[in-house]
C-alpha cells in the first residue's frame, strides 16, 4: 500500500487512473441505483456488451473506440429500450440476442482490422492505466449531463421507477421517461467502460448501489452512498492490484463483490437482532 | 347534468372470449358505487377502460363528458398493492406527492401548493406522522391509506379503487370504508371489491358485474341476486360492524 502511494506522488499515469476511477463512480453510483431499484440489470448488460460492435467497426475505420462505443451504446439504449416497451413478454430473448450478436459483430470488426492486432482484452477487461488526461475530461462531461438530467428529472424519474401505471395515469410521458432514463445508463456504461471494460461493467454498475439500497431506504442517499463505495471499489481495487502487478479491472470488481457479501451478511445480522 | 362516468354498449375482448358484453352504465356526481362480481368477472378490465389504459373494442366511454384519456386528471386512482415492489426505497411523503405529477410541469420538482396539497391528503388519511417513515415498514393498513392520500392529492373529482381491502385486517377494512364515506360528501367513488357484504353497508348503490351488469341495485343485496351473479349458491355471512 505505502508503495502504492509512493508511487502516486510521482506517477502521472497512476494519478490519472485515479482520478478516472473517481469521477467514474459518481456516474455509477446515480445510474447504478436506479439500475438496481428498477431492476434493469440485464437491460445494462445488454446495452454494456453490444458496446464491443460499436468499438469494433470504429476501430476498423482508423476512428476512436470511445467515440464508436458512445454510439453503439445509445443506439443499444434505444433498441432496447424500445424493444422492451413494445413486446415485454419477449423483451429478455430479443435483449440476449441483441447482447450476443452486438459482441459477435465486434469481434468480427476487431479481427478484420489491418495491421497490429488490437488488445481485445483491454476493451472486454478494460485498463484503467490507459486513462489519458484527455480522458478525464470526457468521463467529467459525461457526469455533468448525467447529474443535470437526473436533477431535472428526479421526481418523474423516481414515479417511472416506483408505479410506471400511477406515472402514466398522472400524464407523464413515460416511455420518453424511460428511453432518458436508459440514456443515462449508456452514457454510464461508456464510461465505466474505461474503467473496468464492458464485460465488468455490470459489477459496478449494480454492487455498490445493491449494498447502499441495504441499508437506506430513499432513494437519493442511496445513490450518495453507492458513489461513495464505487469510489472505495476503484481506488482500493488500484491501490491493491498496484504491488502484485493484478489487472487493476478485475481486481476491483472482486473488491467490490466481497464488499457485496460482507453487507449482505451484516444486513442479515442486523436483520435477525431487530426482530 | 353530464354524468360523471358514462358507459354505453361497452364491450372489450382481449382477442379471445368478451370480457365485457354490452355494458350500460352511468354514475351521477355524488354516487358512492361498489362494483362487485366474481373473478374474471371483467372488473379490472373495466377500471382500466375507465381509466384510459385499455381501449374498449366497441361502445362508448366518456369521463366528465371527455375521452377517459382527457379526463386523466380529474381522477384519482389507488390501485392493488401489487403495482409496486413493497420494498422500493421511498418514503410515505414521497409517495403521496407523486398525485401531484403532471400537474402543469414535465420537469423539476414540487412546489409549495404541492407540498400543502400532499400535507392536506395525508392529514385527512391520518398517515401525516408516518410521512419519514419508507413504505416497506408500514402494515397494510397504513399503506392504503397513504395510496389514498396519493389519489386525494391530485384533487379528484372521481376517486377509482380497486380492491382497497383485499390486503388489510378486518379493522382496517372498516376504518378504510368510514374515510371513504366521509369523502364521498366531495366526489364520486367507484370501488371494486370482492366483498359484496361488507360493501353494502356503506355504499349508495351495488353493481354487479360478471362479464354483462347482472344486477344493480341501490337497495341491499339479496341471496338470490348474489346467486344470479355468481351462478352458484353462496352463503351469505352478515358482518357486525363494531364502532
Amino acid at each position: 500500500m505505502s508503495e502504492f502511494l509512493e508511487a502516486l506522488t510521482s506517477q502521472r499515469f497512476l494519478q490519472t487512473a485515479l482520478a478516472g476511477g473517481l469521477l467514474a463512480s459518481i456516474a455509477c453510483g446515480v445510474m447504478g441505483s436506479y439500475v438496481v431499484v428498477k431492476r434493469m440489470s440485464f437491460l445494462a448488460g445488454g446495452i454494456a456488451h453490444t458496446v464491443l460492435s460499436g468499438m469494433g467497426i470504429a476501430y476498423f475505420l482508423g476512428k476512436s473506440p470511445i467515440g464508436g462505443a458512445l454510439v453503439a451504446a445509445l443506439v443499444a439504449a434505444w433498441m432496447i429500450g424500445w424493444v422492451s416497451l413494445r413486446w415485454r413478454q419477449s423483451a429478455d430473448t430479443i435483449i440476449a440476442a441483441l447482447w450476443s450478436v452486438g459482441m459477435a459483430v465486434g469481434v468480427l470488426f476487431i479481427s478484420k482490422t489491418p495491421g497490429y492486432n488490437v488488445d481485445l482484452m483491454s476493451y472486454l477487461f478494460g485498463n484503467i492505466l490507459m486513462i489519458r488526461p484527455a480522458d478525464l475530461y470526457v468521463i467529467a462531461a459525461l457526469d455533468g449531463i448525467i447529474l443535470v438530467v437526473v436533477l431535472l428529472f428526479y421526481q418523474q424519474f423516481l414515479a417511472v421507477s416506483f408505479d410506471e401505471e400511477f406515472a402514466r395515469l398522472r400524464g407523464l410521458p413515460v416511455e420518453f421517461l424511460y428511453l432518458l432514463l436508459l440514456t443515462l445508463v449508456a452514457l454510464t456504461v461508456v464510461v465505466l467502460i474505461q474503467v473496468v471494460g464492458l464485460i465488468l461493467v455490470i459489477a459496478l454498475l449494480t454492487l455498490p448501489a445493491a449494498i447502499a439500497a441495504q441499508f437506506l431506504r430513499r432513494l437519493a442517499p442511496i445513490m450518495a452512498l453507492a458513489t461513495l463505495l464505487g469510489m472505495l471499489f476503484t481506488s482500493g481495487g488500484l491501490a491493491l492490484a498496484y504491488g502484485p502487478d493484478l489487472p487493476a479491472g478485475a481486481t476491483m470488481v472482486l473488491l467490490a463483490g466481497t464488499g457485496y457479501l460482507v453487507s449482505l451478511l451484516i444486513a442479515g445480522m442486523l436483520g435477525r437482532a431487530r426482530n | 347534468m353530464t354524468p360523471v362516468l358514462l358507459l354505453e354498449k361497452l364491450s372489450f375482448s382481449f382477442g379471445g372470449p368478451v370480457v365485457l358484453d354490452h355494458v350500460d352504465l352511468s354514475i351521477a356526481e355524488g354516487e358512492f358505487v361498489g362494483l362487485v362480481g366474481p373473478n374474471g368477472g371483467g372488473k379490472s378490465t373495466l377500471l382500466k377502460i375507465v381509466l384510459g389504459l385499455l381501449q374498449p373494442v366497441s361502445g362508448r366511454v366518456e369521463v366528465l363528458g371527455l375521452a377517459p384519456v382527457r379526463a386523466r386528471s380529474a381522477m384519482g386512482y389507488v390501485p392493488q398493492f401489487a403495482s409496486f415492489p413493497r420494498d422500493f426505497p421511498i418514503s410515505a411523503e414521497e409517495v403521496v406527492l407523486q398525485g401531484r405529477l403532471g400537474h402543469g410541469r414535465l420537469l423539476g420538482g414540487y412546489r409549495g401548493a404541492d407540498r400543502e396539497a400532499a400535507r392536506l391528503a395525508m392529514t385527512e388519511t391520518g398517515v401525516r406522522d408516518l410521512r419519514r417513515r419508507p413504505i416497506g415498514s408500514l402494515s397494510g393498513g397504513q399503506l392504503q391509506r397513504v395510496l389514498i392520500a396519493r389519489a386525494l392529492a391530485a384533487q379528484p373529482r372521481l376517486l377509482i379503487l380497486d380492491e382497497p381491502t383485499a390486503s388489510v385486517d378486518p379493522r382496517a377494512e372498516t376504518d378504510i370504508f368510514d374515510l371513504l364515506k366521509e369523502l364521498k360528501t366531495r366526489m364520486t367513488i367507484l370501488v371494486v371489491s370482492h366483498d359484496i357484504g361488507f360493501i353494502s353497508h356503506y355504499v349508495t348503490r351495488v353493481v354487479c358485474l360478471n362479464r354483462n351488469l347482472v344486477c344493480h341495485t341501490t337497495s341491499e343485496l339479496t341471496g338470490e341476486m348474489i346467486q344470479q351473479l355468481y351462478g352458484a349458491p353462496v352463503r351469505m355471512i352478515h358482518h357486525e360492524v363494531n364502532r
